[in-house]
């Protein structure tokens, strides 16, 4: 699996990406500076967490005005696979790639913690390797977190089951006490309308081995594998 | 020429921010406040020297990376 992963200033999750993707794929990714006009030929490109530009002005906003953007947008365009997480999914919301956007968590604070997801459609390029509604556990750290977006995006994304991931608890039940962070709907992860462009708060890339205390990241990097490579 | 930027949270987007600033107030003992907003400030100096043309590249910058028109409304003000 070719895969790139972008890098600006005060990205931090590069390299536990890059640890996943070798992990499931056998591949070494390739690195990418913010910089950079052109983006190699991949079959999936990873924009991953971080405070990038320190979350200044509003986290993602300037990073999504870098230079490689431009060539991340003509990829998007191509169907080129991309995944964004956590600050990388701020950043997709920030270049309009993503629909709504990422606020400060409801209660303030800093949340650093695992939590469960539930899979809400299993029938896409990035969560086949899931069963349909299937509990799964996923660490979080982020202050901005809090998925907002009006009424009819809202409709529309509920409506074309481009809502992948929600908040739950730890049987899979989407309620209030579970939203870690005031996101509408509880949503943790949506894709784009032609199912090429995931972005999620969580981390799936952080529950790839035994030593993370658990395996549930693997299945994401396993669908992508099969259905791209 | 100078201008000032200011950023706010669109109606009916909520924000803790705000609602955490309303509560402090509330139990530093000041009564009958209601709905406080956060929002940003950005002042900016430019070249220009035309109030029209700065308008317009002001708008340009609030529309492209100042604010987020998915959630936040804008006004600038040139001084």
């Amino acid at each position: 699996m070719k895969t790139s992963i972008l890098v600006f200033p005060g990205t931090n999750r590069e390299h536990d990406m890059a640890a996943a993707v070798r992990s499931v794929s056998g591949d070494e990714p390739a690195m990418v500076w913010h910089t950079e006009t052109q983006i190699p030929q991949s079959d999936l490109i990873i924009v991953p967490g971080g405070f990038s530009y320190g979350d200044y002005l509003r986290s993602g906003a300037i990073a999504a005005r870098s230079p490689v953007v431009k060539d991340l947008l003509a990829k998007a365009k191509e169907g080129v696979k991309i995944l964004g997480v956590c600050n990388g999914f701020q950043i997709l919301t920030e270049t309009g790639i993503l629909p709504g956007a990422l606020m400060r968590n409801a209660g303030l604070n800093f949340i650093c913690k695992k939590t469960h997801l539930r899979v809400e459609n299993n029938e896409t390029d990035f969560t086949w390797a899931y069963e349909d509604g299937q509990t799964i556990l996923c660490p979080v750290a982020h202050h901005d977190g809090n998925y907002f977006a009006d009424d009819e995006t809202l409709a529309m994304l509920e409506g074309d089951g481009r809502v992948l991931f929600r908040y739950a608890d730890e049987n899979g039940e989407v309620t209030p006490e579970a939203n870690i962070n005031g996101s509408r709907n509880n949503i943790a992860g949506i894709m784009n309308a032609r199912g090429t462009i995931l972005g999620m708060m969580p981390h799936p890339e952080n529950l790839i081995e035994d030593l993370h205390g658990g395996l549930d990241g693997r299945g994401l990097f396993e669908s992508l594998l099969e259905k791209v490579a | 020429m100078k201008a000032r930027i200011t950023v706010t949270l669109k109606n009916g987007v909520l924000d803790p921010q705000g609602k955490a600033i309303e509560g402090a107030l509330g139990a530093l003992g000041f009564d009958g406040v209601n709905d406080v907003r956060q929002g940003k400030v950005i002042d900016i100096e430019l070249d220009e020297t035309s109030k029209d043309s700065a308008q317009g590249k002001l708008t340009d910058m609030c529309e492209k990376l100042l604010a987020n028109t998915v959630i936040e409304n804008y006004h600038i003000d040139i001084l």
